[in-house]
């Protein structure tokens, strides 16, 4: 089979492969308008007509064909046209030439690169980050001084300091606000509970309250108080209590 | 006593090929001359020498570490016979799976780089992105400037990696590129052939 006389029944073109491609490259024939695929369909038809691949026409074929689509691309692209439409056959055929043999050299240029590398292949060394390489440089954002110091500031407050008081605290014995009340109530016979106490810590006034109580349970007083929060009343009981009535308090509070 | 102190006593170069023995032991990247010297502060043709000293006393079948130039300058490295045992216990991931694209790519950036994707994608007539990425990846090629002009494209070049894994003393032990592609000429010739048809 020989190639370019090819017969092609295109849109565009009806006529021998042959004659295409001259008045392509004569610029007779606007190559935007050919369908290179319709060429491509037809060689296909035309070589299945055959029983065994005619190898020769493949070859050339192909050859032809790729002109023609670079050919074509680059009248797609305007900006290249200009280097190639005043291009002659001869010339066109050498800037194609030039294109597969660039391509073709790096394509043997990395055959050989598969061959080193499987000649390499029990070459085997120690691999890690280039060490002389430059770190890259970590920049950090523009800093005021003046914020840290802040910072820093607030940080270096001390403590409030922790109160251990509660541990220390020690209780009055109850007994001897039995004795004061006691005492007290011998020479009146009503007391207020706050002004008596008032001057005393929470917890002598804890323990007064307790005292208080405890007189209350031996019937010694009687407690009244107008309203919750109003002053604590304290009289001295109707009947009088012998003294051989007198207990020991069993109230007794220790510190911890 | 006299003796094993004597031996111990090397001679100067000899103490100096140690030196150069325990700085190349600790390096992962091949070593220039220059780094020697600077590293030794000795004077070039000394380190030289001691070289010397060092590539037969690590030799190909004398030790189980072969002193090589490689990449421009000296790196040590399993010797060949070690090859099987080191394959069972380390990978070498930069070598491994390269693809008909990869090399292709690979060959480009080292004859004709610095240069661009679209350069690139020129010669081999598709895309080269996926391909300079992988390449970037495994470290064998890398960055290398722009293209002239506003939004120039990233140009690449091959890396020190790329010789080593090669086993390349430099770029100039690359074939020749005009050497590359025989056939080329039969191309021209049937190109040439049709294009004179089609002027007939």
């Amino acid at each position: 089979m020989i190639v370019r006389e090819l017969e092609l029944g295109l849109d565009a073109f009806e006529g021998p492969f042959d004659l295409l491609l001259t008045l392509v490259l004569k610029e007779e024939l606007e190559l935007a308008e050919v369908d290179v695929a319709g060429i491509v369909l037809q060689f296909i038809e035309r070589l299945a007509e055959r029983d065994e691949l005619d190898l020769e026409a493949c070859g050339e074929f192909l050859i032809l064909v790729s002109a023609l689509l670079e050919l074509k691309a680059r009248g797609l692209f305007p900006d290249e046209s200009a280097e190639l439409s005043e291009l002659e056959p001869e010339e066109a055929a050498e800037e194609l030439a030039r294109r597969l043999e660039e391509y073709r050299r790096m394509k043997e240029a990395a055959a050989w690169l598969v061959e080193r590398l499987a000649d390499e292949r029990d070459r085997f060394f120690r691999l890690g980050p280039a060490p002389l390489a430059p770190q890259p440089e970590r920049r950090l954002a523009q800093q005021d001084p003046e914020t840290l110091a802040v910072a820093l500031r607030a940080l270096a407050v001390e403590p409030p300091r922790v109160s251990l008081a509660h541990m220390e605290l020690t209780y009055p014995p109850v007994a001897q606000f039995l004795e004061r009340f006691r005492s007290m109530l011998r020479r009146r016979s009503v007391l207020d509970f706050d002004t008596e106490l008032a001057g005393s810590s929470r917890v002598e006034q804890a323990v007064a309250f307790l005292a208080l109580l405890e007189l209350r349970r031996a019937n010694e007083i009687a407690i009244s108080q107008a309203a919750p929060f109003a002053p604590i009343r304290i009289r001295r009981a109707e009947q009088e209590i012998s003294s051989s009535n007198e207990r020991t308090p069993r109230w007794t509070v220790h510190s911890g | 006593m006299d003796r094993p102190l004597r031996l111990v006593a090397a001679n100067p170069l000899d103490q100096l090929a140690r030196t150069l023995e325990a700085l190349l032991v600790v390096s992962t990247a091949p070593l220039t001359v220059e780094d020697l010297c600077a590293a030794t502060e000795e004077d070039p043709e000394r380190v030289e020498t001691a070289l010397g000293l060092l590539t037969e006393r690590f030799g190909e079948g004398r030790s189980g570490i072969v002193l090589e130039r490689v990449a421009g300058g000296w790196a040590l490295r399993a010797s060949r016979d070690a090859a099987e045992a080191c394959g069972r216990l380390f990978e070498r991931p930069v070598q491994r799976n390269l693809s008909q694209a990869a090399m292709e790519t690979l060959a480009i950036v080292a004859y004709l780089g610095p240069c661009t994707r679209p350069a690139i994608a020129r010669i081999r007539g598709v895309a080269a992105d996926s391909a300079v990425a992988g390449l970037v990846e495994r470290g064998l090629i890398a960055e290398s400037g722009r293209d002239h002009g506003i939004g120039g494209a990233v140009r690449y070049r091959t890396t020190p990696l790329f010789e080593r894994v090669f086993g390349l003393e430099s770029m100039s032990q690359l074939p020749r590129l005009d050497d590359l592609g025989d056939d080329v000429d039969e191309i021209r010739e049937r190109l040439h052939a049709v294009a004179e048809q089609r002027t007939a």
